[in-house]
């Protein structure tokens, strides 16, 4: 499913280059469910959009259902977005100014179906993250665990073979925290990849799979 | 959700500026509608008043050795031998390609007579249409009913003691005075006007001409156009253009026509900057979001579009709006400014042209946000990550 072989990140730092990623070397078979740790600035948060098509490495290559990423065109890297990866983010990143229908709609904006198979699959994906009801709901008038619910709904309502979600439960309350990562231990046990970036232990408890990351060094990776 | 849902989303949420942006472009399209119109409308204006203006245009023979003046003006004489011009080389004069723009073709026979022992010159017209293009002549008296009836300049019914109800005597013909011309200050003044078919009996020249007068408006070509168009279908004829007032008055809606268009230019650019700065600011604002809708798999021209499509709306809107303002302006304006009496013209192509163009600023001065917008790095709008 994923494969990355000696994946380097530099970025130019003001007075020296910061490697945020040294010759990382990574599989993840389909249907894990890998939790990426380690302290801040350790670069898992790079490696998660490195692993997105969303960050070119400095060197190495990423190689993804057999596709080189990032021999793809700057277009092609984005319908490869849209067609493989499904993103949870930190701060969940809802529009405020759409309902929950909506946000997960925006997903479906550029898919080319009719617009009712569209609301239908956000409405199905919706229920599937038990938000039944709510789909008219603005995001203040969703509670912290509902909009992100929201959240994972749009990131899997594209059927994306790959879900990455980064520090999903770290603006959450632990309750609540806990209902999404109860929510992406059942769409992986329903068969979907996931890549969690967490520093939190009891997240990464979640996983099947632990990669520690230090200084952009991969060092351990327990099972 | 479509592109155009997210763009139509993203105006609602920013009423405020939009609203601010909407308000730019339409003061900026009113202001070239206002101007635009008000010169349209003196252009109509000038074609209305032409006849008070009188004549522009001037035909006579080409070889008389004799001349004489008329209107100020030296021409070849046929006073007294006329035979080059005839009525129907006046058919010919609608055959021009600009015969459109004709508007009085008036002809005139001249002859001078001898009236209780002096020397006068009687002019045989067509009352109708020197009536038509002497709108300034006022009359002691009426205008002729009869062929027999005439015309005469105030100098001239001085001289020979007329008034209305005088009969004159010419070679055995009796014409009453049916009314005198007040002193213009022009030939006129000394003339004897009379019917042009009695005038033709009496001086034994049916169908003769000894000059035309042509009142005619070109507003898209020179009239010196027109004289050569006229010249060419009569080559026994020398066509002459006069400056005259309506000339001038066509030079000075030229002048404004070039000022409404330099005008119209500052307007557009700067239409354009403010078009520019706030697409920039609403991008620089939505930066994160931007950076979302490249992580769920927009492509660049998709995001181009979606600015794009929000320029579009909000131009239109603007155009539309400031077409109506531009017009009610210019409906209160122009009477008042431009001292004109046409009615302001409901163009259906000034309106179009406020649509597109408004549509073309506010896409060419949004292509550069919208472009940078596409160019943004998500992972660096999407700060979180």
């Amino acid at each position: 499913m994923i494969e990355l072989t000696n994946v380097t990140k530099t970025y130019n730092g003001r007075l020296s280059p910061v490697h945020a990623l040294q010759g990382i070397g990574l599989k993840v078979a389909e249907g894990e469910f890998v939790a990426i740790m380690g302290p801040s600035g350790s670069g898992k948060s790079t490696l998660l959009t490195v692993l997105g098509a969303m960050n070119s490495p400095t060197e190495g290559q990423v190689v993804i259902d057999g596709i080189d990423v990032y021999c793809l065109k700057s277009e092609r890297q984005a319908d490869f977005r849209h067609e493989y990866v499904g993103f949870v983010f930190q701060q969940l990143q809802l529009l405020p100014y759409l309902t929950a229908q909506e946000n997960v709609l925006l997903a479906l904006a550029i898919a080319r179906l009719p617009k009712a198979e569209k609301v239908a699959r956000a409405r199905q994906v919706l229920a599937q993250v038990g938000l039944s009801g709510k789909e008219d709901r603005l995001p203040y008038q969703l509670s912290g665990g509902e909009q992100g619910r929201v959240a994972v709904a749009r990131a899997v309502v594209n059927q994306p073979p790959l879900l990455l979600a980064d520090e999903p439960t770290g603006n959450l309350d632990r309750v609540t925290g806990v209902q999404v990562l109860d929510l992406l231990k059942e769409l992986n046990a329903a068969g979907q990849t996931v890549v969690m970036v967490t520093h939190d232990q009891q997240a990464a408890a979640y996983a099947g799979r632990s990669v520690s990351i230090l200084d952009g060094r991969i060092v351990s990776d327990q099972t | 959700m479509r592109l155009i849902d997210v763009a139509l989303n993203n105006l609602a949420r920013r009423k405020g500026r939009m609203a601010l942006l909407v308000l730019g472009l339409t003061i900026g399209v009113a202001t070239v509608v206002t101007l635009v119109a008000i010169t349209e409308t003196m252009q109509a204006d000038v074609a209305v008043k032409l006849d008070e203006y009188g004549a522009n245009i001037l035909i006579v023979p080409k070889a008389n050795d004799l001349s004489l003046s008329y209107g100020g003006v030296t021409v070849a004489s046929a006073a007294f031998d006329v035979g080059q011009l005839t009525l129907a080389d006046l058919d010919l004069i609608n055959t021009i390609k600009n015969a459109r723009n004709i508007s009085v073709v008036a002809p005139k026979l001249l002859s001078a007579v001898t009236l209780g022992g002096q020397q006068v010159l009687v002019a045989g017209v067509r009352f109708s249409d020197e009536l038509r293009l002497k709108q300034w002549w006022e009359i002691d008296g009426r205008e002729p009913a009869t062929p027999d009836e005439a015309l005469a300049g105030v100098r001239l019914a001085r001289a020979l003691d007329l008034r209305p109800g005088s009969e004159l005597q010419i070679d055995g013909h009796t014409f009453r005075v049916a009314g005198i011309l007040a002193e213009n200050g022009s030939q006129d003044d000394d003339i004897l006007f009379v019917d042009l078919s009695r005038a033709q009996q009496v001086m034994t020249k049916p169908q003769g001409v000894s000059l035309v007068e042509v009142a005619a408006l070109c507003t898209e070509c020179p009239v010196e156009d027109m004289v050569d168009q006229i010249a060419a279908v009569l080559p026994q004829a020398r066509v002459t253009a006069l400056r005259q007032a309506v000339t001038l008055r066509m030079e000075t809606v030229g002048q404004l026509a070039r000022f409404a268009l330099a005008v119209s230019v500052v307007v557009v650019v700067i239409g354009a900057l403010v078009v520019l700065t706030t697409m920039l600011g609403a991008v620089a604002e939505r930066r994160q979001e931007i950076g979302l809708f490249r992580a769920l798999g927009f492509r660049q021209r998709h995001i181009v579009r979606v600015i794009l499509s929000e320029a579009a709306l909000v131009s239109l809107a603007g155009g539309m709006i400031g077409w109506l303002l531009g017009m009610v302006a210019a409906l209160v304006l122009a009477p008042r400014l431009a001292n004109v009496t046409a009615a302001v013209v409901w163009d259906p192509l000034l309106a179009l042209g406020a649509l597109s163009g408004a549509l073309l600023v506010g896409l060419l001065a949004s292509l550069y946000p919208a472009l940078s917008a596409a160019r943004l790095d998500p992972t660096t709008a999407l700060r979180s990550l």
